[in-house]
């Protein structure tokens, strides 16, 4: 687990409301609120996506919602971003692969 | 593995991240020798001119000057200073240590800290230089968490003769200090 | 006009933006900061280290802690903070923004500071888009604000003091850093940065730099090299560090798309990070009505952030006849010594010359 529990300056993580997500058909929990990418890290999953051609992984890179590195699919829609976007209680996250909108 | 190593060849802080000799031994925060055999004292490793003064506000003797222009090196008059360690904890650059050569049964090196785990009076632990070897063994003498301290622990070593104007940072077995246990 | 249009409108809840908004107010006329993130505070959400400056500039204080400070100054003074809005565009002088990232709301104010901060740099390298290289920034914001470790042990590129304190704070959060790279032959941060860093036993290579990095769908192996005063790689001194993390700590740039997209003029200011709108003393720009402040206008500090973001309130505020002349006159000089103030000193006094030029931009458009 990756979580921070304990920091010398930011203290006790405090306890925060559990949401169970589905990441890739599997239940995950997370903490309410937080962006989808944290709780993705928190369980040892890097990779939001893969790219279109050579199918390679991608994840965080910049964390501010600027690069669309860490795209994922959310209820369906693509090209969510994962570090800015929050956790809802039964949110359905695909990793992707590519990005190009279904029609 | 290839064992990473700072290129001490080459000397200075610009370079290499730690003060020479020469640098330490020009900066207006280190008491002088004879300062140092009297007690506890202030050692400021401030030696660039940024803007900061907290040491200058903070310290109760007016131990510490600065001046009218911030940027000035913090300049340690020995004489008034008593070796309180108010100092050590309100340092942005956790630069300035607290040191007492005095004692028979060792050096004493306070100085900041703010990992955890916290190590607690009476541990063995290992004292480490500016370049971040490890040079001998230290005992925690002392942990002040005081909230004054706004999260930065002001730690006490108890460190063998010789090793005072060395030691400035230590760790646990292992050789490693981590933000959390496990 | 309709009634969410405020006199002045801020973009950007971070140090300049919060105190350009608080100095608005105190000046009595209406103020929203709009703001793209879920919380308020900008850079000083992540800054977990104490501030240097003097008291004035909050010295001594960690930067979570002047973050607090300054929004419930702005809270209480009647700032209005919209966040989770981005500010889309701006169209002659209309700013289009989603409020709450869903409602478009397009207003004119009379008067808009933009002070969107900036964003690191990337660069480039064989493996760069391997999960686990990230931008220092991003390691700080996931490890301080969620909470989560971004790796086990990292590299960080760059060796001022956004490498640094990164680095350092990397350690706080339970990370192992194996080392900073470096390219240019003298470190780049603060040298007290750095002696917090080697105490520690964390190498600084100065003259080096990443040459690839290696791994099966996440860095596993960062093989760094050292590189000649030209840059050149040295044949040789390919050296392999088993890592999983490797953090970009290469320079940061103005966020400055909606200065383009308000028409602004631009400089060319190396040293302050690349293109920035021009300003003049009071931070507006070459267009009637806008201004900038903080690291939009020139990659420095927080401290500075903040004292450029009272010079844009205190400007736009007057330019509404808001303010007193004499008030106005002795606001902009506390303001101007405090920032002379902070940029004394070897490290500070290029960046003077440099914001010198910056306004000299403006002198020369403005004439």
């Amino acid at each position: 687990m990756r979580r921070i529990h304990e920091h010398p300056i930011l203290g006790t993580l405090k306890d925060a409301e559990e949401c169970t997500i589905v990441v890739d058909s599997k239940p995950m929990l997370a903490r309410a609120g937080e962006p989808i990418l944290a709780a993705l890290l928190a369980h040892g999953v890097y990779a939001t996506r893969l790219t279109e051609k050579l199918r390679e992984p991608r994840g965080l890179f910049c964390g501010i919602g600027l690069c669309t590195d860490c795209l994922v699919t959310v209820n369906g829609v693509q090209n969510v971003r994962s570090c800015i976007t929050p956790v809802e209680e039964g949110m359905v996250i695909e990793t992707q692969t590519g990005g190009k909108r279904e029609r | 593995m290839t064992k990473l190593q700072t290129d001490n060849t080459c000397k200075g802080l610009r370079r290499t991240g730690t003060l020479s000799c020469e640098e330490l031994a020009s900066c207006p925060g280190i008491p002088s020798e004879k300062r140092l055999q009297e007690g506890p004292v202030a050692v400021i490793e401030c030696s660039e001119e940024i803007p900061c003064n907290p040491c200058e506000a903070n310290c109760p003797r007016g131990a510490i000057r600065i001046g009218d222009v911030i940027t000035g090196r913090p300049y340690l008059d020995g004489d008034s200073c008593v070796g309180c360690a108010l100092c050590v904890s309100h340092c942005p650059g956790l630069a300035i240590f607290v040191v007492d050569l005095t004692r028979e049964e060792g050096d004493k090196v306070t100085l900041p800290y703010e990992f955890l785990p916290l190590s607690k009076p009476g541990e063995i632990v290992h004292g480490m230089n500016r370049e971040g070897e490890i040079v001998c063994d230290a005992q925690i003498v002392k942990v002040d968490t005081n909230t004054h301290n706004d999260r930065t622990a002001v730690v006490m070593l108890l460190v063998p003769k010789g090793y005072g104007m060395e030691v400035r940072f230590f760790c646990e077995d292992g050789g490693k200090n981590d933000g959390e246990q496990g | 006009m309709n009634a969410e249009t405020p006199d002045i409108l801020v973009v950007g809840a971070g140090p300049a933006g919060l105190a350009a908004a608080i100095e608005v107010s105190e000046h009595g006329a209406s103020v929203t900061v709009a703001d793209e993130n879920a919380k308020p505070g900008g850079q000083l959400l992540k800054q977990t280290h104490r501030f240097f400056g003097s008291e004035r500039h909050y010295a001594g204080t960690r930067g979570i802690d002047i973050g607090t400070k300054l929004v419930h100054k702005a809270n209480d003074i009647g700032v209005k903070i919209l966040l989770d809005t981005p500010v889309v565009g701006i169209f002659d002088g209309l700013v289009a923004m989603a409020v709450g990232q869903k409602r478009l709301l397009a207003m004119h104010p009379q008067r808009t500071i933009l002070a969107t901060g900036a964003a690191e740099n990337a660069i480039s390298f064989p493996g760069w888009t391997l999960p686990g290289v990230m931008t220092a920034g991003a390691a700080q914001t996931f490890v301080n604000v969620h909470r989560v470790r971004v790796g086990e042990r990292v590299v960080i590129v760059g060796s001022g003091n956004v490498g640094l304190i990164v680095a350092y704070q990397l350690r706080q959060a339970g990370s192992d850093v194996a080392a900073i790279v470096e390219a240019m032959p003298n470190i780049g941060g603060w040298g007290v940065h750095a002696a917090k860093i080697r105490r520690m036993g964390i190498p600084i290579l100065p003259q080096h730099t990443i040459k690839e990095t290696r791994g099966d769908g996440r860095v596993e192996q960062v093989v760094i090299h050292q590189i000649d005063k030209r840059f050149r790689p040295v044949p040789g001194t390919e050296t392999v560090i088993e890592a999983d993390t490797v953090c970009l700590a290469a320079g940061m740039s103005p966020r400055s798309r909606l200065a383009e997209m308000a028409g602004c003029a631009f400089v060319n200011v190396p040293e302050l990070g690349g293109r920035m709108p021009v300003h003049n003393v009071v931070m507006q720009t070459s267009v009637s009505g806008f201004y900038s402040a903080g690291d939009i206008a020139g990659i420095e500090e927080a401290s500075t952030a903040i004292e450029e973001g009272k010079l844009a309130g205190l400007g736009a505020a007057f330019s509404l006849g808001r303010v007193e002349q004499a008030v106005y006159k002795e606001r902009l000089m506390a303001y101007t010594e405090a920032l002379d103030e902070l940029r004394c000193g070897p490290f500070g006094k290029e960046r003077k010359q440099a914001k010198d030029r910056v306004v000299k931009g403006y002198d020369e458009i403005a004439n």
